[in-house]
């Protein structure tokens, strides 16, 4: 092994260990409200990865994602909450919660198979709208999902005695509610980039990017497209369940507001915005567009008030029209992503577009 | 059997508002193989310049049917003006791009529409100036209204006259050549921007007159309501075989005439377990089983495997 390269890659990886762990504590001067967007940011990055796989590497266009995500936020709201009076532990809630997203994944994946491109994409979209039209009707005549209310009074994460809400001590240093999930999300980003790495070079992974380059070309040497398509989309389903039920735990509330066609199209602008397929483009992506609408929020009103002395327009929808605009303007000029992976920079250069 | 006849009617009339949307979809769609996302947001301009133009306009004492008619004129230019400028900023630089860039920019673009409206129109309700007389019909024991008959009346008539452009005029024979193949119609001499933009400004026209009659059917509108709309209709266009004229057109009513008969008979046929909430819901399923056993649409030609 060459020392040096060893040396450096260890020295890089110290030191991106060392921000993770001092980011929680630099984004607290700013306000509690900081690491709650960091672990917004994390729990994207998350689920952007997730979809990546059924997107990026497999290449079927999923505009229905949300719908895992919504059933593992309500497995874990159902099982762990006074709505039922069940207060199930994490680790029998996270895998019923990735399970029975699995299923949904399948379910959705499995008539699917036929479809090509944008009838794919118009199929799970009006999945995902059939499933959060469900959440907001299920309370009658039997109260399930507790209608658009939703859900309330969620119990946190907790192992055991140690609970993720509220402020505790850990060797003397004060951490909050939000700093601990942050360490919680972090550590399951870090599992999930790595399934995601392992994945990629796999001889799974590799057959995804067969089926996506040319599904009849994969077929005929001998890939079983069937089966690739529906692990593709239990796989993505199974994280987005998992991110779900942390959410849930995170917010202590649920209510189907939070599953809207809007959020899909976000985590699908995460992945293309990112560079589609490229693992650290993705985390890019996700982390820019969990953080850019929060420093508009608090970006475009003092700024209306220091230019114009009053506010001329209201500042909710100044924030959004910016962030459209963006995602308009990085489309423009980085076609790609705005850190595409190099073969697929280079195939877009040699065919000249 | 009244309530059936009922609800076919004002199936016939939602599904003819959904059919003159979903024609904008599928006309861009057919020449360029784009999803449009931000056509519901234009058909929601459409609706809201209607309202500030016929409501001024009646304000300063005109007579309603020539404010409705101003109205209308000027919503349809302002969403062929919006249609032109979409398509010549935001889609045109990225023909070449890779095919889920357009998407994203689609997207990007209805964001900003929706709150480019916000902050010209508010955020509240607003009413819809009343542009025709209501007049009631009873027929078999069903009720339907002037306003319902126009709809539809102008609605065919509109996909009467595209169908005649598309079929008839040499710049339909250009978009039909360019939606068969973009690079051979331009050896043959057609100007494929002047086509492509041809297709926005159509169809932004043709929502823009869908928008005035969502407007004057439910008498109120929102800067959000371009959205379900443009869903629906994009629905619609899928259903009859995306790129099909006859086939959006069809879908659209066909759409709209399955959502209230399910609206109107969901009760009964789950035993009260499911109401009439669920309506949305239909439009969905329906799709999903129809392109379960025809992957292209009901009316849509068989897209053969091409690498």
């Amino acid at each position: 092994m060459n020392f040096g390269r060893f040396f450096r890659s260890t020295v890089g990886i110290g030191l991106t260990a060392a921000f993770l762990v001092a980011l929680p504590f630099i984004a607290a001067t700013g306000g509690q409200a900081w690491v709650r967007i960091l672990d917004f940011a994390i729990l994207y990055v998350f689920l952007a990865l997730g979809l990546n796989i059924v997107v990026g590497l497999a290449g079927l266009l999923d505009l229905g994602y949300i719908a895992f995500y919504a059933v593992g936020a309500y497995t874990w709201a159902l099982l762990a909450s006074p709505h039922f009076g069940l207060h199930w532990p994490i680790w029998a809630i996270l895998p019923i919660a990735a399970g029975l997203a699995c299923f949904a994944g399948v379910l959705l994946g499995s008539p699917t198979l036929k479809l090509r491109g944008d009838y794919l994409a118009i199929v799970t979209l009006g999945f995902g709208e059939i499933v959060r039209i469900f959440l907001n009707n299920l309370n009658a005549p039997i109260n399930v999902t507790n209608g658009p209310q939703g859900i309330t009074l969620i119990d946190p994460v907790s192992f055991g005695a140690f609970k993720f809400s509220g402020t505790t001590q850990i060797f003397g240093v004060a951490l909050s509610g939000p700093q601990k999930y942050y360490f919680l999300l972090v550590a399951l980003a870090i599992l999930v980039i790595i399934i995601n790495i392992r994945l990629q070079n796999s001889r799974i992974g590799r057959a995804w990017q067969a089926i996506r380059e040319d599904e009849i070309a994969a077929k005929a040497i001998g890939i079983n497209t069937r089966n690739l398509k529906l692990l593709a989309f239990a796989m993505g389903a199974s994280f987005g369940g998992v991110a779900g039920g942390i959410f849930s735990a995170m917010q202590g509330f649920v209510s189907p507001e939070s599953f809207s066609l809007l959020e899909s199209i976000m985590i699908l602008a995460m992945v293309v915005l990112g560079g589609m397929g490229h693992i650290p483009g993705v985390i890019l992506g996700a982390v820019l567009l969990t953080v850019l609408p929060e420093v508009l929020r608090y970006g475009v009103g003092p700024l209306q008030m220091a230019v114009f002395g009053k506010m001329l327009v209201d500042p909710e929808s100044l924030r959004m029209l910016v962030f459209g605009l963006a995602l308009v303007l990085v489309m423009r000029f980085k076609p790609a992503g705005l850190w595409p992976s190099p073969e697929r920079q280079r195939e877009l250069q040699e065919t000249g577009k | 059997m009244d309530i059936f006849l009922q609800q076919i009617i004002n199936g016939l009339v939602q599904g003819s508002i959904y059919a003159l949307v979903a024609l904008g979809y599928t006309m861009v769609y057919g020449i360029m193989g784009l999803i449009n996302f931000a056509h519901g947001e234009v058909v929601m301009i459409g609706t809201l310049v209607t309202i500030t133009v016929a409501g001024s306009l009646i304000k300063a004492g005109m007579p309603v049917a020539v404010a409705g008619l101003a109205g209308l004129m000027a919503a349809v230019l302002v969403c062929m003006a919006l249609g032109w400028a979409l398509e010549r900023v935001a889609y045109r630089p990225l023909r070449n791009a890779p095919r889920l860039t357009p998407l994203i920019t689609a997207i990007g673009m209805s964001i900003v529409l929706q709150n480019l409206a916000m902050m010209i129109w508010g955020r509240n309700y607003m009413t819809f100036p009343s542009l025709l007389p209501k007049v009631d019909f009873e027929f078999a024991g069903a009720n339907f209204t002037m306003i319902q008959v126009i709809i539809v009346l102008v609605s065919a008539a509109t996909m009467g006259g595209l169908l005649l452009l598309v079929y008839r005029t040499k710049l339909g024979m250009a978009m039909r050549a360019t939606a068969q193949n973009p690079a051979v119609a331009s050896l043959m001499g057609v100007n494929i921007n002047r086509v492509i933009a041809a297709a926005f400004v159509i169809g932004s026209a043709l929502g823009a007159l869908a928008g005035v009659m969502v407007g004057t059917y439910y008498e109120i509108a929102h800067y959000q309501m371009g959205f379900m709309l443009g869903l629906k209709a994009f629905t619609a266009a899928v259903l009859g075989g995306i790129g099909n004229l006859a086939g959006a057109m069809l879908g659209g009513i066909l759409l709209g005439i399955i959502e209230a008969l399910g609206a109107g008979y969901i009760g009964d046929l789950t035993g009260g377990f499911l109401g009439s909430h669920y309506q949305d819901i239909f439009a969905f399923v329906v799709l999903i089983v129809v392109l379960m056993f025809k992957p292209s649409g009901l009316f849509g030609e068989k897209t053969g495997d091409r690498a």
